[in-house]
């Protein structure tokens, strides 16, 4: 059994209203050496496959199908 | 065909909360709308005698509510079952000229699905736009001003002049119509060449607005599209929350009859322009 550990992003320069808001929040908060906040999502997926190569191939399409929107998601995949 | 023949498919899954309203406002209108779980078209699971076909129905409706509680992304998982598994028959469907209708949640789903704003094909493989996280990053329920863009092709407004514009209320936290980074003015231009753009956010004067008028960042302020052919209509605002004037949050001080059309609601049209153009040409 393989795991799928996929990192979904907003792609480069698209507004990330979520960050923005965490953000202003921490500033609110005393945290003024805070930089910059960018949000993601994170999501496992353990799946049976041939090979690692069958895996990451399966995960790939299932990131096209599903799990990201191209229009504005980036995404890597690490799998173990 | 009669008005009173119409059948209304309104399509629902877990998470779908706005059936019931759109139910009322076709059987207000005289037609037959029949809330169907998506499960009953596609087949499995569902007790004898309540499998259901696209084909028994003139229109579609994908209604709002939080399908699959927003798991994902906004309509991702409602439109990724249907897309495993009615593919064909949602394109006959489209194919075939019916009116298909998304509202909020149903908008979002369409877009997931790839059938808005459908410039390549009436079902792209992959979505050709997202409705994304408004720029306020809240949810944002309040009565929105809308003008009136088609210039004739969108089934869902054939009653409602152009330029018009006219109060539903928006509920929603992803409602910002985006497309892809760099493509973005070249894809709004050939919507404009097609007659796609359905409804745009103004403030109280009628202009182009941003915040809090345009309740979410959506570019060229769009609230609504169509596909190329005009049968296929999204729109993130409720007109089912607008359909009886009194549901206006106006309407004691203006009154029922002062705006010259009585008791209706702004979002009445909607439907009525759905069942008219079904009346016409099936």
């Amino acid at each position: 059994m393989f795991k799928a550990h996929i990192e979904i992003k907003l792609k480069k320069g698209v507004v990330d209203p979520e960050g923005k808001n965490i953000e202003k929040t921490l500033h609110l908060l005393g945290f003024d050496t805070v930089k910059s906040v960018h949000s993601q999502k994170v999501i496992v997926v353990e799946l049976d496959a041939a090979s690692k190569e069958d895996a990451a191939a399966k995960v790939g399409e299932m990131c096209k199908r599903l799990l990201t929107n191209p229009v504005t998601h980036d995404y890597t995949v690490v799998i173990s | 065909m009669k008005v009173s023949d119409a059948k209304v498919c309104i399509l629902q899954i877990e998470g779908t909360n706005c059936d019931e309203e759109t139910y009322w406002a076709f059987k207000r209108l005289g037609a037959d709308p029949e809330v169907v779980h998506l499960k009953q078209l596609i087949g499995t699971g569902i007790p004898h005698g309540m499998k259901r076909s696209l084909s028994d129905y003139q229109c579609l409706i994908f209604p709002g509510g939080f399908s699959a509680g927003d798991y994902v992304r906004a309509g991702a998982i409602f439109a990724a079952r249907m897309k495993a598994t009615l593919a064909k028959e949602l394109r006959t469907f489209i194919g075939a000229g019916y009116p298909v209708g998304g509202i909020c949640n149903g908008f979002q789903i369409m877009v997931e699905l790839g059938v808005l704003p459908g410039l390549g094909e009436s079902m792209t493989p992959l979505p050709e736009a997202i409705l994304d996280k408004n720029d306020s990053d809240r949810y944002e329920c309040r009565p929105t001003l809308l003008k009136h863009e088609s210039r004739g092709n969108c089934v869902f407004t054939s009653k409602l002049p152009q330029n018009k514009v006219v109060m539903i209320p928006c509920a929603h936290a992803e409602g910002k119509l985006a497309f892809p980074k760099k493509e973005g003015d070249r894809i709004v231009e050939k919507l404009i060449e097609n007659d796609q753009i359905v409804f745009r956010y103004v403030d109280e004067d009628g202009n182009y607005a941003g915040y809090p008028w345009c309740p979410n960042g959506a570019i060229y302020n769009i609230a609504g599209i169509c596909n190329p052919a005009g049968n296929v209509f999204g729109l993130m605002p409720h007109p089912e929350r607008a359909f009886h004037r009194f549901q206006h949050p106006d309407w004691t001080r203006t009154g029922l009859g002062e705006s010259g059309e009585g008791e209706n609601g702004d979002g009445k049209v909607i439907f009525e322009s759905a069942l008219d153009y079904i009346g016409k040409k099936f």
